[in-house]
């Protein structure tokens, strides 16, 4: 029955590259010059937008860390001439949803409103973006929030482990510290300081939009001007490139906790690199979700040692890193990073077999038009697109480019990316037969 | 701010469009096959894509005593092998053919699915009846894959205070039925769980006439009958298959009461649940009632009553809420929770929080919010109908909580109906009575609040 039953699959794997999802991709322009991505679907009534400015919290003014993140948080909790209460009814009573999100290299607003009632949506949204008020009784509110986090990420093995990796990794640069800022700085900030902070992240210079849904190319271009004319035209410089400064070796945070908690890496690729391509798929192969990926075979399946174990190609905008992370039992922690150390140094000496390429490969494909699906997800990946400078007729090209890495790309990038004696592995816990370096 | 998700994760809290993503029922195709087995196609022709599950009327709340976590167990060794498959081929085969894989497992039901190109869909149904019957299980498997899930233990409760604290007010909350047992099972019960604990679950449970199959996405009802009749039809069903019957509550005589502390709880918070019925087949009715109770009083917080006297116009707390969801087979609850602002107490949070609700209860429903409330539910009909997934999931866990199809597509319409009145009544019937409430503290052993109890 095997015999017959594998036949089946490799017949079903010739026609993988068959099913794709069909997105056309139009640009739309507005009388101001406001550019958009947009996918024209007028099959459900109602649009998905996404909105993203670059730079994000690493944006922050010398000593106000926390600017922008409180600001960004505090974009729906008064505006115009509504508080935080009057503008969340007004959104209701539209059914309509708004939020308004940070990370390191954006800032993010993602809208979603009903074709009946677009304009209206799109007057309070814009009352968000160009009129909050950050007043104080709302900064003091969600100022107590973010301590609140802030407190709690103190004592989260996961959040120590990834504040401390970022720490040793990044120096001197914003990526170093948390979006949240310290329980100090955030007690510091000002209303002054959010105003500063949003003329910093939230210009026309650092602007990226994509919208799908029920929406003319025509309506869009007028509903640009009418949502994001008024903005500053630019902002904050952006961050300097990061300088790295990670070290090979182990830190460990002792922190009393039944499992602990392993990050690990060093650098990575840009996404520009013209081995990124090889690089994704030799990840996939190496530490994808699936249980096929070598470090989940080895980690979990041969020896059960976790329940999750993966590796990341973490390309920000200043630095590359490829990373992973692991955790394990007290007692077995050691043996995971020991087995993770091998498996890494392995790969790099005896590179992937054509048949893990080709599955990778053959995976990686078939999974790209499972991406499309639906008005949010395609805005949220057309503004990806256009951050990472892709040209607009990409997506036909993109698995074209996944099935032209050879065997030879692969290995080549796998020793020369792959440096197991350069990881480096932070971990949080009380790990049995592991010792803090240098 | 998503403070709710950072700190609350484990309570269940869920946005108002969840609960309610019922189909335009123009879509959806239901028949059975002749062993028994449900289907549910639902079709969306926008994208070359299907999602193919399959979900059986068995969870964790069917387990047998001292076998706690066997549901969650078996669910991890359903990727092993199969008489006709190797050991970790299935989920080979779906990502070799683009394809997503997953399971889960609940109190009431354990599910399967896989995410892929259309026209893969007769293979994920000749692997997935496979594994319904055939599986092949060895001790290796046992060993390994149990140290497996002891990890995944260790990563979502042993290391989290909050979780560790759920499963306690749990423990308190049902005196008799099992969904005071946690879904992944007690650490000790699980370490000791075998290959004949994990077959007799299996050949007890895992058969068409306790399945059902649901593909959603850019297929035919026609076709696939036709497959499903292939691959599905010809397996053989369990004859004496009984009715789920689970060991029911006792009368509750006594409030309880709990403190939980670990050093390494950073933010104390004061939670109280009360058991209160689930949607039930052909009477939902008093469920909507709840669902709406818990948005008016503690949804979202800038417009919800909780959020609008202690988040905002005493500032008390930093997040509060109110959480409930109608979809379990047997008695659920509804619960209240206030995290306080620094300086309060977590006793005088409880008073502020039962103050809260008096004065919900006497102030009556704002009708203001009820109608913007209704109408975020007739939107999320239409923005529901983008996601084809979630529309295949709200399918599946109704049918194997104890639903019918025509409860499902009911949903949206009894919602609708309940009136200012329905939910004060039902707002009063539920806080009435403490003794069927279950109310926990969390917090550090080092706070004033636990130092002070110490000295007393």
């Amino acid at each position: 029955m095997i015999r017959s039953f594998i036949t089946t699959f490799v017949a079903f794997l010739m026609t993988a590259h068959t099913a794709f999802a069909a997105v056309e991709i139009q640009e739309v322009t507005s009388k101001s010059g406001i550019k958009a991505w947009l996918v024209e679907e007028h099959s459900i009534p109602f649009v998905a937008l996404e909105i993203r400015f670059k730079g994000g919290a690493s944006l922050d003014a010398e000593g106000k860390r926390g600017a922008i993140n409180l600001m960004t948080a505090l974009l729906e909790e008064g505006s115009g001439d509504m508080d935080a209460q009057a503008f969340a009814q007004a959104r209701d009573a539209l059914a309509a949803d708004f939020s308004f999100d940070v990370n390191d290299d954006s800032l993010q607003i993602s809208a979603r409103f009903l074709t009946d009632t677009q304009d209206e949506a799109i007057a309070l949204l814009r009352q968000a973006i160009l009129k909050p008020l950050f007043e104080q009784s709302a900064i003091d509110r969600v100022k107590s929030q973010v301590q609140s986090i802030i407190a709690s990420d103190l004592k989260d093995p996961n959040s120590i482990a990834s504040e401390t990796f970022a720490r040793l990794a990044y120096g001197q640069h914003p990526y170093a510290s948390n979006i949240n800022g310290t329980q100090q700085s955030v007690a510091a900030l000002t209303q002054a300081d959010l105003f500063e902070a949003k003329d910093r992240t939230m210009a026309l210079d650092r602007l990226y939009v994509g919208a799908s849904g029920d929406i003319t190319p025509d309506a869009l271009a007028f509903l640009l001007d009418d949502l994001l004319l008024g903005l500053p035209e630019s902002g904050a410089p952006m961050p300097a490139q990061v300088t790295q400064s990670l070290q090979a070796g182990v830190t460990v945070v002792p922190f009393e906790t039944p499992q602990s908690v392993a990050l690990f890496g060093h650098n990575g690729l840009s996404q520009d690199d013209p081995d990124f391509f090889a690089a994704f798929i030799l990840n996939t192969i190496l530490g994808g979700s699936g249980f096929e990926a070598r470090l989940m075979k080895e980690v979990r399946e041969e020896r059960g040692l976790t329940y999750g174990i993966g590796s990341y190609l973490v390309p920000k905008d200043y630095a590359a890193m490829y990373l992973g992370q692991v955790s394990s039992a007290n007692d077995r922690i050691a043996e995971a990073v020991e087995v993770t150390k091998q498996v890494w140094a392995d790969t790099a000496r005896n590179g992937v077999s054509e048949d893990e390429l080709s599955r990778a490969q053959t995976y990686l494909t078939g999974a790209y038009p499972l991406r499309f699906d639906g008005n949010g997800p395609i805005a949220n990946i057309m503004v990806g697109m256009q951050m990472q400078g892709l040209p607009i007729d990409y997506i036909p090209t993109r698995n074209d480019k996944v099935e032209a890495v050879t065997l030879e790309d692969v290995n080549r990038v796998a020793a020369e990316l792959l440096r197991a004696d350069d990881l480096h592995f932070v971990v949080v816990g009380q790990p049995m037969g592991l010792q803090s370096t240098n | 701010m998503r403070l709710a998700s950072l700190m609350l994760a484990s309570l269940l809290w869920m946005p108002l469009t969840a609960a309610t993503t019922a189909a335009a029922a123009d879509n959806v195709t239901t028949f059975a096959l002749d062993n028994g087995m449900e289907v549910v196609v639902i079709e969306d022709h926008r994208a070359p894509v299907v999602v193919h599950m399959v979900w059986y009327r068995a969870g964790a709340a069917d387990e047998d005593p001292g076998k706690s976590g066997i549901a969650h167990f078996l669910e991890h060794l359903l990727f092993k092998a199969t008489d006709d498959m190797e050991a970790g081929v299935f989920s080979k085969v779906v990502a070799a053919n683009g394809g997503r894989d997953n399971a889960f497992t609940s109190y009431d039901y354990t599910a399967y699915f896989q995410r892929v190109a259309a026209d893969r869909l007769e293979l994920m149904m000749r692997m997935e009846s496979d594994r319904m019957r055939d599986l092949r299980l060895t001790e290796d498997d046992i060993e390994t894959e149990r140290n497996v899930v002891l990890e995944e233990r260790n990563q979502r409760t042993e290391n989290d205070p909050g979780s560790l604290f759920g499963e306690q007010r749990m423990a308190a909350q049902y005196q008799n039925h099992p969904y005071g047992i946690p879904v992944i099972g007690w650490k000790h019960e699980v370490a000791q769980l075998g290959l004949d604990d994990a077959l007799a679950y299996y050949q007890r449970f895992y058969a068409p006439n306790n399945a059902v199959l649901v593909v959603a996405g850019d297929v035919y009802p026609d076709e696939v009958k036709r497959l499903a009749e292939t691959y599905y039809g010809v397996l053989e069903p369990t004859k004496d298959l009984t009715a789920r019957a689970r060991p029911t509550e006792p009368p509750h005589r006594a409030e309880r009461r709990l403190v939980f502390e670990d050093p390494r709880v950073a933010q104390p918070y004061v939670i109280r649940t009360y058991l209160a019925p689930e949607r039930d087949s052909g009477a939902q009715e008093k469920a909507a009632a709840l669902t709406l109770l818990s948005e008016l009083l503690g949804g979202n917080p800038a417009t919800s009553f909780l959020g609008q006297q202690l988040q905002f116009d005493s500032q008390d707390a930093v997040y509060t809420g109110a959480f409930y969801s109608g979809l379990s087979l047997d008695d659920t609850t509804f619960g209240v929770v206030m995290v306080p602002t620094p300086g309060i107490s977590l006793s005088e949070a409880e008073a502020k929080l039962d103050a809260a609700i008096a004065q919900f209860l006497e102030a009556g429903i704002d009708e203001e919010q009820l109608a913007r409330i209704k109408a975020q539910l007739r939107a999320s009909e239409i923005y529901g109908r983008d996601s084809v997934q979630s529309l295949a999931r709200t399918y599946g866990a109704g049918l194997t909580s104890g639903l019918t199809v025509a409860d499902i597509q009911a949903w949206p319409d009894v919602l609708a109906a309940v009136t200012s009145d329905d939910i004060l009544q039902a707002a009063w019937a539920l806080f009435s009575d403490r003794k069927v409430a279950v109310t926990g503290y969390l917090r550090s052993p080092t706070s004033p609040e636990a130092a002070s109890q110490v000295s007393q």
